[in-house]
């Protein structure tokens, strides 16, 4: 079971700058490991993290496997209007997990 | 029976030919190593690729990374870019590389208007102690960066489960 923790204000003024925060669980096997048998553990990282505010792309990040397991990832947003900000991992397996937060812009 | 005619032709061969199989059979074998013992791209190169050889000044970037870690695992940075974040001037990627990892890639940040102030905040690895570089991509196509050198008492990547 993967879990999703997003940090998203729940009110802003409009034209205020946000923080958002993003953190999911997630192993991010870089593939240069060996398991106990001997056989490499095959590579399994989330390689792309996109947040869209309003249905608009905001913050792209491409991943690579020197990003630490659990990859938390803190960015910037201007509150635009009342919306819903969604996030969206993909790993190698191309399995996506999505999350949604909403705020309320004044 | 078989084995027998394989010597005589291996015996049969002048010393030449004899001599190019092993030189041969030794590229296979160097062929045959795990993908990560060969070549990774140098720091340069991966940087390269990033910029499509554009000029890299110093500057614009401030990136805060701790000088020495413990953990290689988790090491959190965090990136600010000196930018108005304006609609037509603006931070359009920050990238981070390494030097001494097994893949020169750690991350590449899009970032657009929208993003009010260009700030980035992540957790990376860090196999051992190198060079770690930021490099900002402006909306007028040059590039900014800033370095750091960090200190890994405990690497990440590459223990072994067993």
């Amino acid at each position: 079971m993967t879990r999703a923790l997003v940090n998203v204000p729940k009110s802003a003024r409009r034209g205020e700058i946000i923080e958002i925060r993003a953190m999911i669980s997630h192993t991010m096997e870089t593939g240069y490991r060996v398991g106990p048998n001997g056989v490499p553990i095959p590579r399994r990282i989330i390689n792309r993290f996109v947040c869209t505010y309003d249905g608009e792309e905001i913050f792209i990040a491409e991943l690579f496997p020197a990003i630490a397991a659990n990859p938390f990832i803190a960015f910037t947003t201007v509150a635009t209007s009342t919306g819903t900000v969604r996030f969206t991992w993909t790993d190698d397996s191309g399995e996506t997990y999505t999350e949604t937060a909403e705020i309320t812009v004044t | 029976m078989a084995e027998d005619v394989a010597k005589h032709a291996l015996r049969s061969l002048p010393e030449m030919d004899r001599r190019t199989f092993m030189a041969g059979a030794a590229g296979v074998i160097v062929l045959a190593l795990p993908r990560q013992a060969l070549a990774r791209p140098s720091l340069d190169e991966a940087i390269r690729g990033f910029t499509g050889g554009a000029p890299v000044q110093a500057g614009r970037v401030r990136f805060e990374i701790p000088p020495l870690v413990e953990n290689g695992n988790a090491v959190g940075v965090t990136l600010d870019v000196e930018s108005p974040m304006s609609a037509d001037d603006y931070v359009r990627r920050v990238a981070l590389f390494n030097e001494k990892n097994p893949q020169a890639d750690i991350a590449i940040f899009h970032l657009g208007p929208r993003a009010g102030r260009a700030h980035v905040a992540t957790r990376i690895r860090l196999a051992t102690s190198q060079v770690v570089v930021a490099i900002a991509e402006m909306s007028d196509g040059s590039f900014w960066s800033s370095k750091a050198s960090v200190i890994v008492t405990l690497a990440a990547c590459i223990e072994d489960l067993s």
